[in-house]
C-alpha cells in the first residue's frame, strides 16, 4: 500500500543567487495512515517549510510530494484548496479561529466550503463539538473561551471536515503545561481512531506523544525513528 | 455556497454599521439625485404635455413682434394688433374662433381681501378657444362685449384669494378703479407649462380692459382655433397672410408678428426640459461614480484588515474563487443596499419637489430599475479589485498576518 504522504528529494528554495535560500535541500520521507508524527528542529531548519507543503499551503521548488500515492507537486492553487478542503485539517499555534463568529460557525465553516446543507452541518459540528468536550460552548465566541478550550474548537473544525490528516503547528505553543498535556491526550485518542496526525513541537515532553520523531538539520531529515519507549507519553 | 456568502456579507455589513453607513453614502446620495432629477424632469414633461393638450393642438396664438417667446427685440416695437385683427381672422374658413387678448396684471379687491392677478381683455370666444369651461354663472354676452360693460369671469384661484368658500356670483369686485360684476368662474386647471398658476386669472370684456384700464385700443396677442380638419401649417399660414395684408408688410419684406402653434410651444418646453434633466442627471451619476470609489476604498481597507480571516479561510479550503466571490457580493450589497435606500431618499423628494412645484409625481419602474441595476454595477466594478487582491493572498503570508 502506498504511503499517505510521501517526499522524494523534495527542495524548496526562496530567493535567486547568491541570496538564494535552501529551506529544504533534499528531503526523503514517507508516512503511513494512521501514524501520529512529531517534527522537531531548530528553528530555520525547514520543519515548518516542510508543514506547509504537507499542508499543500506552499509547493515544492523540486522533487515529488505524493498524497495517497498520486503526485500533487504541481497542482494549481484551486486544486491545492479542494485537497485541504477534502483531506486536510489544520491546527496552529494562534489557534486561528474566526473572533465574532461562535464555536459552532468556526467548526462549521469548512462545511459552508463543502457545500453541505445548513442543518447537515451544524449537526455535524455539534458532534465534533461534543467530542472534543465542547458541547456546551457552542455558541460562546472564541474571546469567551479559554486558550485550551479554543484550541479544542480548532481540533473540531478539523474533525468535522472529516480530515483524514490533521497537521498541528506547535498546537501546545500558547498554552500552559496542563492544558498542552490535555491537548496532547486529545489529539491522541483521535489518533487511535484513525486520524493521520503530523505535529511540529519544539518540546521534547510534547513530541513525547507521537510514536514517531522527525528531526530537520538545515533542510535536511537528519533522525528518523520511533520516540524512546521509555519517555512515550500517555502509551 | 452562493447563498453562505450573501449571508455571511449581510452579517458583516450589519457588524460595522457606522461604517457601513459611511460607506455607502455616496452611493445613496448618488442614486438619490439621479433618481430625483429623472423623476422631477419626467413629471414637468408630463405637465407640459397635459398643459399643450388641454390647449387643445388645434389653437395658433400671434403675437406682434418676431420672436415666439421671450423678451420683445430691440429696436423701434412692432404695431399692436386690434380688434379688427381679430375679427378678420375669425371670418377666415379655416378658423373656427378668434379672441383677442388684452393682458395687463391688476390688483383686485374684495371687501377686506385683495390680490394681485392677472387681468385677460378677451371675448368670449377665448373660452372656447382654450376649451375652458365655467363651474358656476355664465360668462359676458355680446351686447356686454360691445359695450365693455364692467363684468368680469374669476378663475378659481381668484375666486378662493377674494371669497374664501363663499359664493361669490352677483357680488362686485374691484379692479384697478373699476367695481366689477362677477358673473361666473371658470373650472380650475391647474399649473400650466411653466409651472404658473393657471387660475390665477380674471377674464373681461377687451373693450373694458382698453377702456377703463389701458386707455387705449391694443390688442397684445390673438388666439386663434383651427378647424379640426386644417392642418397647423395650413392655418398658420392662411393667419399669416390676413395678418400680411392687414399690416401692409411688402412682399419683400419680412413678418413684424409671429404665429406659433402649440407643438412649437410643447417641443421648446420639451426640448429645454430634456436638456435640464440631462444635464442634473449626469452631475449626479459622477456623485455615484465618487460614491463607487468610497466602496472600493473601504473594501480595500477591508481586505487589509482580514488578511487573517482570509488565511484561515483558504487553509480550511476555500478556493480563490470562492474567496473572490466572498469580497465581491459584500461590495454588491454595499451598494445595492446604497442603491435601495437612494431610491426610497430619490422617489421621496421627487414626491416633495412635485408637490412644491404642482406637476405630477410620475416614478418610473424602468428608471428605478435601471438605478437599482447600475449601483449593482458600481459594486461589481469597485469592488472587483478588491476582492481579487484578497483572493490572489498567498495563504502562508495571510495566516502569519498579524
Amino acid at each position: 500500500m502506498a504511503a499517505l504522504i510521501q517526499f522524494a528529494d523534495v527542495q524548496r528554495h526562496y530567493g535567486k543567487g547568491e541570496a538564494e535560500v535552501r529551506a529544504l535541500d533534499g528531503v526523503d520521507l514517507s508516512i503511513q495512515a494512521g501514524e501520529f508524527v512529531a517534527i522537531m528542529g531548530p528553528s530555520g531548519s525547514g520543519k515548518s517549510t516542510a508543514m506547509n507543503i504537507i499542508g499543500c499551503l506552499d509547493r515544492p521548488s523540486a522533487g515529488k510530494y505524493l498524497f495517497q500515492g498520486v503526485e500533487v507537486q504541481d497542482l494549481d492553487q484551486d486544486r491545492r484548496a479542494l485537497l485541504r478542503r477534502h483531506c486536510l485539517g489544520f491546527v496552529f499555534q494562534g489557534f486561528n479561529l474566526l473572533a465574532r463568529q461562535s464555536a459552532l460557525e468556526n467548526v462549521e465553516l469548512p462545511l459552508i466550503y463543502k457545500g453541505m446543507a445548513k442543518s447537515d452541518r451544524v449537526a455535524r459540528a455539534q458532534a465534533a463539538l461534543e467530542k472534543v468536550g465542547l458541547a456546551g460552548r457552542a455558541h460562546h465566541d472564541p474571546s469567551q473561551l479559554s486558550g485550551g478550550q479554543q484550541q479544542r474548537v480548532a481540533i473540531a473544525r478539523a474533525l468535522a471536515s472529516d480530515a483524514m490528516v490533521i497537521l498541528a503547528d506547535e498546537p501546545t505553543g500558547n498554552l500552559d503545561s496542563q492544558r498542552s498535556h490535555e491537548i496532547m491526550q486529545l489529539l491522541q485518542a483521535l489518533n487511535r481512531d484513525g486520524i493521520t496526525i503530523v505535529m511540529v513541537t519544539h518540546e521534547e515532553d510534547i513530541a513525547a506523544y507521537a510514536q514517531r520523531l522527525l528531526v530537520f538539520t538545515d533542510g535536511k531529515l537528519s533522525h528518523d525513528q520511533p520516540t524512546p519507549p521509555l519517555t512515550r507519553q500517555g502509551a | 455556497m452562493l447563498w453562505e456568502t450573501v449571508t455571511l456579507a449581510f452579517i458583516t455589513i450589519i457588524r460595522n454599521k457606522l461604517r457601513t453607513f459611511l460607506t455607502v453614502l455616496g452611493v445613496v446620495i448618488g442614486v438619490a439625485a439621479v433618481i430625483a432629477m429623472v423623476t422631477i424632469g419626467q413629471g414637468s414633461s408630463q405637465q407640459v404635455n397635459a398643459s399643450v393638450a388641454a390647449l387643445g393642438t388645434n389653437v395658433l396664438t400671434a403675437r406682434p413682434g418676431t420672436r415666439g417667446f421671450g423678451p420683445p427685440t430691440a429696436g423701434a416695437p412692432a404695431p399692436r394688433f386690434t380688434l379688427k385683427d381679430a375679427e378678420a381672422l375669425a371670418v377666415l374658413p379655416q378658423v373656427v374662433y378668434a379672441a383677442p387678448v388684452v393682458s395687463t396684471t391688476q390688483n383686485v379687491v374684495f371687501g377686506n381681501a385683495n390680490a394681485s392677478t392677472q387681468v385677460y381683455g378677451t371675448s368670449g370666444a377665448y373660452q372656447l378657444v382654450q376649451n375652458w369651461p365655467l363651474s358656476a354663472g355664465r360668462s359676458f354676452d355680446p351686447s356686454e362685449e360691445s359695450a365693455g360693460a364692467a363684468v368680469c369671469v374669476l378663475g378659481q384661484s381668484v375666486s378662493t384669494k377674494l371669497f374664501g368658500g363663499s359664493d361669490p356670483l352677483g357680488q362686485s369686485i374691484r379692479v384697478k378703479n373699476v367695481s366689477c360684476l362677477v358673473l361666473g368662474v371658470l373650472v380650475a386647471r391647474g399649473a400650466g407649462s411653466f409651472g404658473q398658476d393657471q387660475d390665477d386669472v380674471v377674464l373681461m370684456p377687451v373693450k373694458a380692459v382698453q377702456r377703463r384700464m389701458e386707455g387705449n385700443t391694443d390688442v397684445d396677442s390673438i388666439a386663434v382655433a383651427l378647424r379640426k380638419s386644417v392642418s397647423a401649417a395650413d392655418g398658420i399660414k392662411a393667419v399669416q397672410q390676413v395678418l400680411r395684408e392687414r399690416r401692409r408688410i411688402g412682399l419683400t419684406q419680412s413678418d413684424n408678428f409671429s404665429v406659433s402653434d402649440m407643438k412649437e410651444l410643447s417641443n421648446m418646453l420639451g426640448g429645454i426640459n430634456a436638456v435640464l434633466t440631462g444635464l442634473l442627471s449626469s452631475v449626479a451619476a459622477v456623485s455615484l461614480l465618487v460614491g463607487g470609489i468610497g466602496i472600493m476604498n473601504i473594501m480595500l481597507v477591508s481586505v487589509t484588515e482580514r488578511t487573517r480571516e482570509i488565511g484561515i479561510r483558504l487553509a480550511v479550503g476555500a478556493s480563490a474563487g470562492q474567496v473572490l466571490l466572498q469580497f465581491l457580493v459584500e461590495a454588491v450589497v454595499l451598494s445595492l443596499l446604497g442603491g435601495a435606500i437612494g431610491i426610497a431618499l430619490g422617489l421621496a423628494i421627487a414626491f416633495g419637489g412635485s408637490i412644491f412645484m404642482a406637476i405630477p409625481f410620475a416614478p418610473s419602474a424602468a428608471v428605478v430599475a435601471l438605478a437599482f441595476g447600475f449601483s449593482a454595477l458600481v459594486g461589481v466594478v469597485f469592488g472587483y479589485f478588491p476582492a481579487r487582491r484578497a483572493a490572489r493572498l498567498d495563504p502562508i503570508e495571510a495566516l502569519r498576518h498579524q
